[in-house]
């Protein structure tokens, strides 16, 4: 047998004088780390399997468990850090392209923590939101540029097609497939209770959920898996994926195993082939044939729902959103490089991508430059971690928010970063019928509805304190933001003053 | 070095008043809304006091009259050569002040009586709108000409401002030489200013004026929503942004003062759902439409307009306002006291409630 | 009157409910105690069942309106109290299991001592509320109220 390089990067710490061998971690370990010895009456570990989902730890009913990483080091050097050198070893053992999920552990600079957020005192007041009205109801979608009247004063426009959301956070796009099934009823579920939108990512929307069609978005990527007339007239905005923040420029790639019975229905593609979204729309190689599809899209639903373009932040992206909002698109999506993925390619999540910030920023003023912000509404993604987060975003320009992670953490994700392996111990990401049950969409609705509604009511909070009650004459509001350690080219392009001035 | 307008966001508390006689003429008295506003002596700081006045020029109706202020004599040559370029000078002169022991510094102050000349206008504007051209060209006098800032762009209407206490500078233009059917005045208490006279309200831009006291909190999302339709927010003042909304949705929009009011004061959505559904769908889509033009945090606006007055309120009334009738008066201020001091026997006195407009039509 | 309802569907077959069940009814504070610190590991009144195809269910006393256990029973040790409740009293048990024989569901075991043991939804022990139910991971076992007893 060949050297196996590399250490395991975790090591279990079980207290033994705590366990009582219940075998609890056992059962759930879906790694297998984890066996009973009848001999000596103790349990073992294999550490070298470990993933650190923290499943074990969390279901442990005497706390015995620990992960932690382990201390083993090579001889330290700066520039060869342990990580870069296991990428070496992995990629000579195996000749492969390196894999990775979820978003880019890197440590790249994180604008949201350098932006702070005002409040008032003294020359207006702040409001209390448990005595007055907060509203936080946005609507997404194209808005109207003039109202036409008839003769008597009786408006003639009608609003044109919206979504409309109680509270500016939507669920991002993440298809039945990468995801299992109960983690998409939770995620239906819970956007039906908040009156918002969850999206059926590019896997095609299950019959079951049919019935939450007004709580969710179609999307159309590159694939089409499970695109049809009953598909797109389902849900309440159809989203065109042309890009995603954690893979930009890189298609997806669905492997058959995790292609089962019911995920091969509703994607229409045979049992245990793989899922191969091209990186294009073999339709779309310009801005011109983008519009065909949106406009074809529009067609085949009698225009009445918005349509949705999503893209992966890239250098040029305001230049690119003006583009899409020039081509018929009623929202646009952008996701920054920090967001999720079920499976992509190391390299390039690590390293093709802007932060979501700055594209925010940047696309929000270039639209008003260009005077069509009003033509399009804002989505972002890619990493929103927090209510404060998300006031930011709506402060910079931004409309609504997706969180992706935010809401895996919520049903239990523990960031273990190994979704594309199939074998998420928390029922999320995974297909395996024993691990799909773990997550109980009852529980999974509720911490979903928990979460999004504590997030609303903080940014209700913080709204309160800037003695802002509607959440419209929060967005753009970039007065109310201040930088911190951030350079002056940094200010400039989010449009801020730095804090004290 | 301080700031002034326009580098800085400066926020201030004020007090503010209005008087309008319903049938249109024009028989009050500028020293009348003088006296109101030195009721609130309290509400200002001397720093910043002004005055708007309209059917004050009854011999020029049909001009537009520009009140500018001056740094030097070479700003006024830069200006007077600009209008000459596209405007008839029917009239121009220093507007008539008196010196005054605690107004300061003042810069020159002209008044224009200018008519558009069509043909010019013709040749550069694809299509003749005469209030667009008003507008730009004030824009562009007051953004590149230093020196030189037009603060009164109106017809048979004009601005009076001026670093100070306001009762001080009513008597240092002179009002009581000016009879109008409607007045209003702001007083100012900024919490921090050089004392630049162009930073005074009321902010006009043709006939619209605006008085207002707060501090809203909406302005940044106002302010880069409003420049989109070409509209530059120099100074910076929440009473600039407020002045082109209301351009925007009456002049360009075409919306009655009415529906301004539920755009930019707009009904909660709990309150909208209550109402009856045709109402409800029409404020639904004014909301919609207009959502980055409500306007959010504490505010009292007195709007001046060619033959009306508008008082509006946030909608939470985080701002004091008061209304009075005495027959034909109807007497608006942020405190009674303002009121009862030039009419003792006023009859009717209330406060609106927030979001609500109280609009005061000449000849209706 | 509220039972204990096994949602099948959604049992992970962790065996946590009988962990938790065993140690509630041991009278120890502490679960380490409970388990690692007796002669006897503590018994649990509930088991999972682990079938084919990764069925899982948890069994534990039904409460029966009309419980064949307490008529089967010998001694009188059975009775079934004001609240509906079906309990043990192992005073007068005398491990004849004639109640083990006789309930359909076959949720009934003896403990350590030779006695009956049996589910007393926690009436008379820490918990307070079912322990199993309280802490399963996955809401696999629900203590309801639901119209229509059984049997
Ligand atoms: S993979 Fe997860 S469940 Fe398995 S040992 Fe590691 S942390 Fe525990
Ligand atoms: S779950 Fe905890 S107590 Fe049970 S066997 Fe594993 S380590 Fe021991
Ligand atoms: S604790 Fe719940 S999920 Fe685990 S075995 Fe018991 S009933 Fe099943
Ligand atoms: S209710 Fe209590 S006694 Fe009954 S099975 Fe559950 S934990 Fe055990």
């Amino acid at each position: 047998m060949a050297i196996n390089f590399i250490h395991p990067e975790f090591e279990i710490i079980r207290e033994e004088k705590r366990c009582i061998k219940c075998r609890a971690c056992e059962r759930q370990c879906a790694n297998e780390v984890h066996s009973y010895d009848q001999e000596f009456d103790c349990m073992e570990s294999d550490e070298s399997k470990c993933v650190d989902c923290q499943r074990c730890v969390s279901l442990c009913p005497t706390r015995a468990l620990k992960i932690r990483k382990t201390d083993n080091r090579y001889r330290e050097n700066a520039n060869w850090q342990q990580q870069a050198m296991e990428e070496i070893f992995r990629q000579a053992d195996t000749g492969g392209v390196l894999l990775s999920s979820m978003g880019t552990p890197k440590d790249y600079p994180n604008y949201w923590d350098k932006i702070l957020i005002n409040a008032s005192q003294v020359t207006n007041p702040p409001i209390d939101p448990l005595r007055e009205p907060m509203e936080t109801k946005v609507f997404l979608g194209k808005k109207l540029n003039k109202l036409e009247f008839d003769e008597n004063g009786e408006l003639l426009s009608e609003i044109p097609p919206q979504i409309e959301l109680e509270m500016p956070i939507m669920f991002s796009a993440m298809s039945y497939g990468s995801i299992s099934e109960n983690a998409h009823k939770s995620l239906a579920r819970a956007a039906t209770e908040l009156g918002t939108c969850y999206n059926t990512g590019e896997g095609g929307l299950n019959q079951d959920l049919y019935k939450y069609g007004a709580n969710t978005i179609v999307q159309v990527a590159s694939g089409r898996f499970g695109v049809h007339k009953d598909y797109l007239n389902a849900g309440a905005a159809i989203e065109i994926k042309m890009g995603q923040g954690a893979k930009p420029g890189i298609g997806g790639h669905l492997p058959g195993r995790k292609i089962l019975e019911k995920v091969s229905r509703t994607r229409m593609i045979p049992v245990g082939v793989d899922a191969i979204s091209p990186a294009p729309h073999h339709d779309i190689y310009s801005i011109e044939d983008l519009r065909q599809l949106i406009f074809s899209l529009k067609e085949a639903t009698n225009y009445e729902k918005p349509v949705i373009v999503k893209i992966a932040a890239v250098h040029n992206v305001a230049a690119i959103a003006s583009g899409i909002a020039r081509s018929g698109a009623d929202i646009i999506a952008i996701d920054g490089f920090r967001g999720g993925t079920g499976a992509a390619p190391t390299r390039i999540r690590d390293n093709v991508g802007i932060p979501i910030e700055l594209a925010l920023a940047a696309v929000d003023q270039r639209l008003r430059d260009e005077k069509i912000r009003n033509d399009v509404s804002i989505v972002i993604g890619g990493s929103i971690r927090s209510s404060a987060d998300v006031v930011k975003a709506i402060a910079l320009g931004a409309d609504a928010v997706y969180i992706g992670t935010a809401a895996l953490l919520a049903l239990g994700c523990h960031l273990c970063r190994t979704c594309h392996t199939g074998k998420c111990n928390w029922g999320i990401a995974t297909q395996r019928e024993d691990l799909v049950k773990r997550l109980n969409p009852d529980i999974g609705a509720k911490r979903l509805a928990n979460l999004v509604s504590a997030w609303n009511h903080e940014i209700m909070e913080m709204m309160g304190g800037m003695g802002i009650n509607s959440i419209e004459a929060l967005k753009g509001n970039r007065l109310m933001l201040r930088g911190i350690g951030m350079s002056a080219k940094e200010l400039e392009i989010f449009g801020i003053s730095h804090a004290g001035e | 070095m301080l700031k002034k307008e326009g580098e800085i966001r400066i926020p201030s508390g004020c007090a503010i008043s209005g008087i309008i006689n319903r049938s249109g003429q024009c028989s009050i008295n500028g020293s009348e809304i003088v006296k109101s506003i030195s009721y609130m002596h309290d509400r200002s700081n001397g720093l910043g006091g002004g005055f708007a006045g309209y059917g004050i020029y009854p011999e020029y109706a049909d001009q537009y009259a520009f009140h500018v202020f001056y740094d030097d004599m070479s700003a006024r040559e830069e200006t007077e050569r600009y209008l000459d370029r596209t405007f008839e000078m029917v009239n121009l002169s220093r507007i008539p002040t008196r010196k005054h022991p605690r107004i300061k510094n003042e810069p020159q102050i002209w008044r224009y009586f200018v008519n558009p000349i069509f043909t010019v206008l013709q040749e550069d504007q694809d299509e003749i709108d005469e209030k667009k051209f008003i507008v730009e060209t004030v824009f562009y006098i007051n953004t590149y000409i230093k020196g030189a800032y037009i603060f009164s762009s109106g017809k048979n209407m004009g601005v009076f401002k001026a670093v100070g206490f306001p009762e001080d500078v009513g008597e240092f233009y002179r009002l009581e030489e000016y009879d109008g059917y409607s007045w209003t005045a702001h007083g100012r208490y900024p919490t921090n200013t050089p004392g630049w006279w162009g930073g005074a309200h009321p902010f006009a831009l043709l006939d619209y004026s605006i008085v207002h006291n707060g501090e809203i909190s909406s302005y940044d999302a106002n302010r880069r929503f409003i420049e989109m339709f070409d509209y530059k927010c120099t100074l910076q003042t929440d009473t600039e942004v407020i002045t082109y909304i209301i351009d925007y949705l009456n002049r360009k929009q075409g919306l009655n003062f009415e529906d301004i009011a539920k755009i930019i004061a707009a009904p909660f959505w709990e309150e909208i759902e209550r109402l009856p559904e045709a109402e409800a769908k029409r404020i639904k889509l004014f909301r919609n439409t207009f959502a980055s033009l409500l306007i959010t945090g504490p505010f009292s606006i007195i709007l001046g307009f060619d033959g009306g007055l508008m008082a509006l309120n946030d909608r939470l009334k985080l701002r004091s306002m008061v209304v009075g009738e005495k027959d034909n008066i109807v007497y608006l201020a942020s405190e009674e006291c303002a009121i009862r001091g030039i009419c003792p026997d006023i009859e009717n006195v209330w406060a609106p409630q927030g979001g609500e407009p109280i609009i005061i039509r000449v000849g209706k | 009157m509220k039972r204990v309802y096994v949602n099948e569907e959604w049992c992970l077959g962790c065996h946590l409910c009988e962990i938790q069940c065993a140690f509630a009814n041991s009278g120890e504070a502490d679960m380490v105690k409970a388990f690692n610190n007796s002669e006897q590991k503590p018994l649990a009144r509930i088991t999972v069942e682990d079938g084919e195809n990764d069925i899982h269910f948890a069994v534990s006393c039904r409460h029966c309106e009309t419980p064949y256990c307490v008529k089967g029973c010998i001694t009188g040790a059975l009775t079934v109290n004001e609240n509906g409740i079906v309990q043990i009293d192992d005073t007068r048990c005398v491990g004849c299991r004639t109640c083990i024989l006789m309930c359909p569901y076959g949720c009934l075991t003896v403990g350590h001592n030779k006695t009956l043991l049996k589910c007393e939804l926690c009436v008379e022990n820490l918990g307070g509320e079912p322990s199993c139910v309280r802490r399963c991971p996955n809401n696999a076992i629900v203590f309801e109220d639901r119209d229509g007893g059984l049997l």
